[in-house]
């Protein structure tokens, strides 16, 4: 794979990793974000790594463009040799599919959905050829996500899904954006699943919504304690359905601050993935079962 | 002893330079969006030229002072009254306690910044007082003033004294049309020679849709792109990328028709093709964008984006050595 470079004017360096995405592409983002942390170029000011790319803001009082560029390069090289492993966590987070206050928003945006006789969650499951929204959400929730960029806003995590492209599921965004999410819903656009961190405009089509904040600025909710945002890129996700009976002992518990959600270490191999993606799941899943 | 606000105007909002640093989590650096007018009204009231001061667009607050301080406001012309009598911009003047500050009509520009003499003194979050409503950080709890609230204000500086101005040569306004200079990159490559020629040749206007987040030109011909195969992940609309970071500054023309260039609030990611960036030189002027005010697009190369970068840096400076 070889990283195609180009400025952001003069105070940014944005490295396409590959124009598609790809796990061995968000790799290599991670890995390059990571070797420009560890060389600390004097300059380097934000260090945001993304799907299938990153980027870099420097100041160009302290480093020249051209040499900030040449730093880059050279680290392409390292990372190129090092071995596609990660430590991370693998994290539950609980989803209630086709709850009412998503219904009730989609329902408010039908004009703007490229199908408005269904919901998002039957289109989604229509056009990826299965036969019930319920098979449909056993896929979403059957193989676990890797949090492949956090941006857009406020702690706002996507997820690409650890299968091979083949069971990969892929949805169009709304033909024209909602003004209007609600906070936590649980999103799919492209080749991603999202969560929104807040409430707000967004183009994702709508599945259902967590009960868990994974963002928060006042730093109440018991587990937001040492920082607000809850994701990090290389996080590793697994939804775990519930019903309304179980969202709303989430909700409660998130209230009363004892919330904690299931979390466990992994150590995570590319190429063991590339071996056996089903075996390497079932471990994760192992692991997370056993945290 | 605080300020108190009596009517806080369109959207006015309190503002240092941002909290770099956590835009690789979705949080964007923020802070005035004219940074050359927020330094140069903390100069001219003794405080720091970081310290907080109020963002108004278009329509400034109405505010009553509880203490003596000195005020300055700056950017766009808002004529600043202080109980009903006109008082100079770019210039620092004296406020006693139980007086109150209005504003007339907007004459130019769009955001005025109001700095008072011991900067407002809200709690930081994240290192910064700047307001960023969309995640609710900074300013007051989370949101742009409101009538009702009290501003608490930082210690009086020793150095703080009414009279100093900032000489009409030194003020920076848009020109007619306005003219913002664009690094090509990032997605360039992405539509054809034609549309390059056509975007810098174009002159677009400014659309209503313009905040800190980003700002929406209309006007101009609509971008072709250069016929692809939809790479996986990128969806298949030709303005579609597979989601990946926006540099601040960057031009993005979802579905090739109206550009918006994003600022200090940016969404730091997202799915759409980006055709350049308007160099950091410029960045403050588009917060001077009234909607409907003709722009150009002016290709530039690295170097003079460079060029334009230290004659901003010193344009500041003989600000500061004028004023301290």
């Amino acid at each position: 794979m070889s990283c195609r470079y180009t400025f952001g004017g003069d105070e940014h360096i944005f490295v396409e990793v590959d124009e598609a995405m790809s796990l061995e592409a968000f790799f290599t983002s991670l890995s390059m974000t990571n070797a420009v942390r560890e060389a600390k170029i004097k300059g380097v000011t934000e260090i945001c790594p993304a799907n299938a790319s990153f980027q870099i803001k420097f100041n160009p009082d302290d480093i020249h463009p051209d040499d900030m560029l040449a730093e880059l390069k050279r680290l392409e090289a390292t990372a190129d040799a090092s071995e596609a492993r990660l430590d991370t966590r693998i994290i539950e987070i609980p989803v209630h599919y086709q709850d009412p206050w998503t219904h009730e928003t989609l329902m408010r945006f039908r004009e703007r959905h490229q199908d408005p006789d269904a919901s998002d969650i039957e289109y989604a499951a229509r056009i990826n050829g299965y036969d019930s929204v319920q098979d449909f959400i056993k896929a979403h929730s059957g193989a676990p996500w890797f949090v492949s960029m956090v941006g857009f806003v406020s702690g706002l995590p996507f997820l690409y899904q650890m299968v091979d492209r083949p069971r990969q599921i892929q949805v169009p965004k709304y033909l024209r954006p909602r003004t209007d999410t609600p906070k936590l819903t649980v999103g799919y656009g492209g080749s991603f699943s999202c969560i929104y961190s807040v409430r707000g405009a967004g183009g994702y089509q709508m599945f259902g919504i967590t009960p868990m904040p994974i963002f928060d600025p006042e730093q109440k909710v018991s587990y937001l304690k040492d920082f607000m945002v809850f994701f990090k890129p290389g996080d590793i996700v697994k939804w775990k359905p519930i019903s309304r009976e179980e969202y709303d002992a989430d909700v409660a518990a998130v209230e009363a601050g004892t919330f904690m959600p299931r979390m466990a270490e992994v150590t995570f191999s590319l190429d063991d993935f590339n071996a056996d993606i089903d075996g390497t799941n079932a471990k994760l899943m192992e692991a997370l079962n056993a945290g | 002893m605080p300020v108190n606000v009596i009517s806080a105007g369109i959207a006015t909002t309190i503002q240092d330079l941002g909290r770099p640093g956590y835009y690789h989590l979705g949080i964007p650096m923020g802070g005035a969006m004219d940074r050359l007018a927020l330094r140069t009204a903390n100069m001219l009231v003794g405080n720091d030229e970081g310290a907080a001061a109020l963002e108004a667009v278009f329509v400034g607050p109405e505010l009553e002072f509880t203490e003596d301080a000195i005020v300055a406001v700056t950017g766009a012309e808002l004529p600043p009254k202080l109980d009903g009598q006109i008082q100079p911009t770019w210039t620092g003047f004296a406020v006693k306690a139980g007086q109150t500050l209005s504003f007339d009509f907007l004459k130019n520009g769009a955001r005025a910044y109001i700095a008072i003499s011991g900067g407002i003194d809200t709690p930081p979050a994240l290192g910064s007082r700047s307001t960023y409503a969309i995640g609710a950080l900074g300013g007051v709890e989370g949101r742009g003033i409101q009538p009702g609230d009290t501003l608490p204000l930082g210690a009086q500086p020793s150095s703080a004294s009414a009279g100093k101005s900032v000489p009409d040569e030194m003020r920076r306004t848009p020109g007619k049309p306005a003219e913002l200079r664009v690094l090509p990159g990032l997605y360039w490559h992405r539509i054809t020679e034609a549309a390059q020629k056509g975007f810098f040749e174009d002159t677009w206007k400014v659309a209503n849709e313009a905040d800190r987040m980003g700002y929406r030109f209309q006007g101009g011909r609509v971008l072709e792109f250069v016929e692809r195969e939809p790479p996986f992940g990128a969806g298949a609309d030709p303005s579609n990328i597979t989601d990946a970071c926006y540099p601040y500054g960057s031009v993005q023309v979802p579905s090739g028709t109206e550009p918006i260039v994003l600022h200090r609030d940016a969404v730091s990611g997202g799915g759409y093709f980006m055709i350049g960036t308007v160099i950091s030189a410029d960045m403050d002027l588009i917060g001077q964008l009234q909607p409907h005010t003709p722009t150009r697009f002016i290709k530039v190369d690295m170097d003079t984006a460079l060029a334009a970068r230290k004659e901003r840096a010193e344009a500041l400076d003989a600000i500061r050595q004028t004023l301290t």
